[in-house]
């Protein structure tokens, strides 16, 4: 190519399109490496109970290998310009997960609770597949906003037929499964939010009145936050999960502060909050007797009943120190029920340590600081409100229930995201990462070099 | 916040200016504080926290760790006496002993609910593997985390000195004590009656339920009554009290008159102090010895003066609450703030002079050895797990009680005991033996049944020192009063256990 024939070419093209490296390459490199790591953890805890390394590992690498590898195809296929981070993440905090929950099978004889779980991450990584596969543009989804916040609604008000289940009447029993529709109602509610708030959100934002510094909205707009308001407060006294409660409400002030940037909004929603917070802390025992564990961890030992779950979960993240016991080596069995789901983090915290455990703060940080990238990324409100949403929702529910296991807050009844047993949570967060892959691909196969305002 | 849509700087901006990537950056900050709060309190569980919740009594993992290999052995000749058993329960190994009521004074016991007692409590650092010495490598240890494996203690015991003596007491309530008065080695230390230390070792139910039992048991068989109950030494203590006059020289010469009249009339007083034995009124101090003449003792006593007289007992070992064999052993009493009546009955082992079978062996061990008293111990030593020697075979130390002269003199006396004086019973042909008898009375008005006491040493015919001295002494000897003497009831106890060392 000659010289003239170079520079009538940037003539005849004005402003070229930035086209950003797909990094495929990078991604499934990622997932080589996130699937070993797993592989050497599973290692690791037959190695420490029992001196050999276990007969399942290859079976459980191949598997999840495999599982990755048909996802990586499709984001390959249908999303060649997403993000190559949230997958891999996603597969190590999975595989992490069964790591775990292997782990602790193997103190619990008569309850196994790897292989469903290992069932429940295929359908999570099948759904994610088919998500990158069959949704080609997440606009689409905008047009069914109602139905999906009508089917949210209905998904929650589910379980209230249902027996309660440890204080909380949060799951559906069929056929021997055990099914949390509250936690697909999370996607769906992120999604009905999104659309709600990319079509209202002029009106929120230029209708009210000022007050000193801060502009309150008027009684006509008020309407959806206190609807959205009277349903959490509803899951939260029907279904006694303050956990999901929190969630809900704490993703709608954070969706409506980014479309209107009215901060006198979260005033309105930090005062209804606490008014409802205050409230069910006063009529619910079982809320009521979380706060007093929270601000008193030890009162059950200091009354001569020994340790109660807190107490021993605490216990057990103490036990691992900076460096931890080594995986298969510490005694978080001793918090007994729900260590496996809700309290799967203490194991994490005693056998990993605070090493393990920064680590694996900085993965769902990195994974939530992926999706806010995405949304600042895009052009249109919808996917921006959708990005920041899905993104919001996995760092409140990281903190809620990090937060409860190690005490920072009162703890309420929640699956730590990819970590923790239960299917619905899995297959959930992965229809969470499966957005995210679709949301970032759009964004990325569409910039131009300047930064959306 | 003030409204950005009011500002005309703004107003050509998109989104009818509001920049919404603004807010998209703030409620991402939002997020990562939450995700930083996290982790700061994440670092101040594990990190600043950590001791303190590690060290909660309600936190298993002491425990677990603890229990979570076998328990180090305590060896008797050799071969141990304990054990372990591995439950395959969360605290997996429990204590087992081989002949627990027999070492029970020795071992104590390693309760996983209870905490352990005697060499079980204080040899516990090796016995459970946490003893720094046992780890090679000490920052690769706390780096590693695992625990070092356990070591053993070799005790001094004797197996047929113990045996004979518990033998010899036969469950009547008493103890035994027996030192190598060269050495200051435990070869004997036995209480009755005993108990099971194994009852005691797991943490169910019937743990509960045998401590419950035994610590209400009105024969307290958890009472090591060898060195943690002091009892009135009576007349044995009469070793002492010729040790001060002889020594102060009060008494020059074994076979003159004392100068004592028979009663004796305690100064300051009007209470006349009698005798049990004829012919005491002014006996010679061997004649008075043999026939242990309180009349004699109380006015040598008052003679010698309260301070050498204390003096005289504190080297001895009386009134030190510090010996240590290594477990702790009761302090032996002699009252140092006394007139001279309450002197003249303290020489003869009344009032407030309280020993522990122990001390008493302590005194006949160094009248054996010359004057010199070689402190008492129970460990010869401690090895690691290999087998390599943690602590031990290192020089205890000894002190001259008495002059040499002294001691070779009361050897004379003790050994007229037992040749023709109260404790004949005790004699063992082809051994020189001394010995000494008591018969303590106590309670009330002398009401309670009298202890029988007998503190002896002994050496072989054909070697140049002493090999065993022993105390021994019977509660409830016999029920009728005038039986009841150390040289009827100890002193065949006394014989065996001496026997048992000397043929071993």
């Amino acid at each position: 190519m000659t010289k003239a024939g170079t520079t009538l070419a940037a003539a005849r093209s004005p402003a070229p399109a930035v086209r950003l490296p797909r990094r495929r390459g990078f991604e499934l490199a990622l997932i080589v490496l996130a699937v070993l790591l797993c592989v050497y953890g599973y290692c690791a805890v037959g190695l420490a109970r029992t001196g050999t390394v276990p007969p399942g590992a290859l079976g459980y690498g191949a598997g999840l290998g495999g599982l990755a590898l048909v996802a990586h195809l499709a984001v390959r296929l249908r999303a060649p310009y997403a993000d190559p981070l949230p997958l891999p993440i996603g597969v190590l905090l999975n595989g992490l997960g069964l790591v775990l929950i292997y782990r602790l099978d193997l103190e619990t004889p008569h309850d196994h609770a790897a292989p469903a779980q290992l069932v429940w991450s295929t359908l999570g990584i099948g759904l994610f597949t088919v998500v990158v596969l069959l949704l080609r543009d997440h606009r689409v989804l905008q047009r069914y906003a109602y139905v999906f916040g009508a089917a949210a609604l209905v998904l929650l008000a589910l379980p209230i037929l249902f027996p309660a289940v440890n204080g909380a009447r949060i799951w559906l029993r069929i056929a021997g499964f055990s099914i949390q529709p509250g936690e697909f109602a999370k996607v769906l509610l992120a999604v009905f939010f999104a659309a709600y708030l990319a079509a209202n959100r002029n009106a929120l934002a230029y209708t009210g009145r000022r007050l000193w510094r801060l502009q309150f909205p008027t009684g006509r707009v008020l309407g959806p936050i206190v609807t959205i308001w009277l349903l959490s407060v509803g899951v939260l006294v029907l279904e006694r999960d303050l956990g999901t409660s929190l969630l809900f409400f704490g993703l709608f002030v954070v969706l409506l502060y980014v479309a209107t940037g009215r901060t006198g909004w979260i005033a309105v929603g930090l005062l209804l909050a606490v008014l409802g917070a205050d409230a069910v802390g006063r009529f619910e025992p079982h809320v009521a007797g979380r706060i007093e564990d929270w601000l008193y961890p030890f009162h059950t030992i200091d009354a001569g009943n020994g340790p109660n779950q807190l107490s021993q979960s605490l216990f057990a993240f103490a036990a691992g120190g900076v460096t931890g016991t080594g995986l298969g080596l510490g005694h978080s069995v001793l918090i007994g029920f729900a260590v496996k789901s809700d309290f799967i983090l203490a194991t994490a915290g005693e056998e990993l340590g605070l090493a393990g455990l920064a680590a694996t703060f900085l993965l769902y940080a990195l994974l939530v600081e992926r999706g806010f990238r995405a949304g600042l990324a895009l052009r249109e409100p919808f996917g921006r409100l959708l990005a920041v949403g899905l993104a919001s929702l996995l760092a409140l529910q990281v903190f809620v229930i990090a937060g409860g296991v190690t005490g920072l807050i009162p703890l309420t009844g929640m699956a730590m995201p990819f970590l923790a047993q239960g299917g619905s949570s899995v297959v959930t967060n992965w229809a969470i990462v499966a957005l995210l892959i679709r949301v970032s691909d759009s964004a990325r196969s569409q910039y131009d070099g300047r930064e959306a305002p | 916040m003030s409204d950005p849509g009011r500002h005309p700087d703004r107003a050509g901006l998109p989104d009818g200016g509001r920049p919404m990537a603004r807010y998209i950056r703030r409620a991402w900050g939002f997020c990562a504080l939450l995700l930083a709060a996290l982790l700061l309190n994440a670092a101040r569980v594990q990190v600043v926290q950590s001791r303190v919740y590690d060290a909660n009594p309600a936190n298993r993992r002491a425990a677990i760790a603890r229990y979570g290999q076998p328990r180090g052995d305590i060896l008797v000749g050799g071969e141990p006496v304990t054990g372990s058993n591995d439950t395959g329960e969360q605290l997996r190994y429990e204590r087992a002993y081989r002949n627990g009521p027999l070492y029970a004074p020795v071992t104590g016991f390693a309760s996983q609910l209870y905490g352990t007692t005697f060499l079980e409590h204080a040899a516990d650092g090796v016995l459970s593997g946490t003893d720094p010495l046992l780890a090679p490598l000490p920052l690769w240890q706390d780096m590693t985390r695992r625990p070092s494996p356990a070591g053993n203690v070799v005790t001094t015991l004797n197996r047929t000195a113990q045996e004979a003596a518990y033998r010899g007491l036969a469950g009547r309530k008493g103890a035994v004590a027996a030192i190598e008065p060269a050495t200051g080695r435990v070869l004997a230390l036995v209480s009755s009656p005993s108990y099971d230390p194994g009852q005691l070792s797991g943490n169910g139910e019937a743990v509960t339920s045998a401590w419950e039992r035994l610590s209400h048991d009105p024969e307290k068989p958890m009472l090591n009554r060898a060195v943690r109950q002091t009892y009135p030494p009576g007349s044995t203590f009469k070793v002492v009290t010729a040790a001060a006059a002889l020594d102060a020289g009060v008494v020059t010469d074994l076979d003159a008159d004392t100068d004592s009249p028979d009663p004796y009339r305690l100064p300051g007083t009007t209470t006349r102090l009698t005798n049990e034995a004829d012919g005491c009124e002014n006996a010679s101090l061997r004649a008075a010895f043999e026939w242990s003449c309180n009349t004699v003792f109380a006015k040598l006593g008052v003679d010698v003066g309260a301070r050498d007289m204390v003096a005289m007992a504190q080297a001895f070992g009386f009134n030190d609450a510090g010996v240590r064999i290594p477990f702790g052993v009761a302090p032996s009493t002699f009252d140092p703030r006394v007139d001279r009546a309450q002197l003249a009955l303290s020489s003869i082992g009344q009032y407030n002079t309280r020993a522990t079978p122990l001390q008493m062996a302590m005194v006949a061990a160094a009248v054996a050895d010359g004057g010199l008293l070689h402190s008492p111990y129970l460990v010869e030593r401690t090895t690691g797990h290999s087998g390599e020697i943690l602590s031990g075979n290192g020089a205890h130390p000894a002190r001259q009680v008495m002059s040499p002269p002294t001691a070779r003199r009361l050897r004379e006396l003790m050994a007229g005991v037992v040749q023709e004086g109260t404790g004949t019973r005790a004699a063992i042909p082809g051994a020189l033996v001394g010995g000494k008898t008591g018969t303590a009375q106590h309670g009330v008005g002398n009401s309670g049944v009298p202890y029988a006491w007998f503190v002896s040493w002994a050496q072989a015919d054909n070697t140049l020192e002493p090999q065993v001295a022993v105390a021994v002494v019977v509660e409830d000897a016999s029920a009728d009063r005038g039986e009841i003497s150390g040289g009827g009831d100890a002193a065949p106890i006394a014989r065996d256990v001496m026997r048992a060392v000397l043929g071993g």
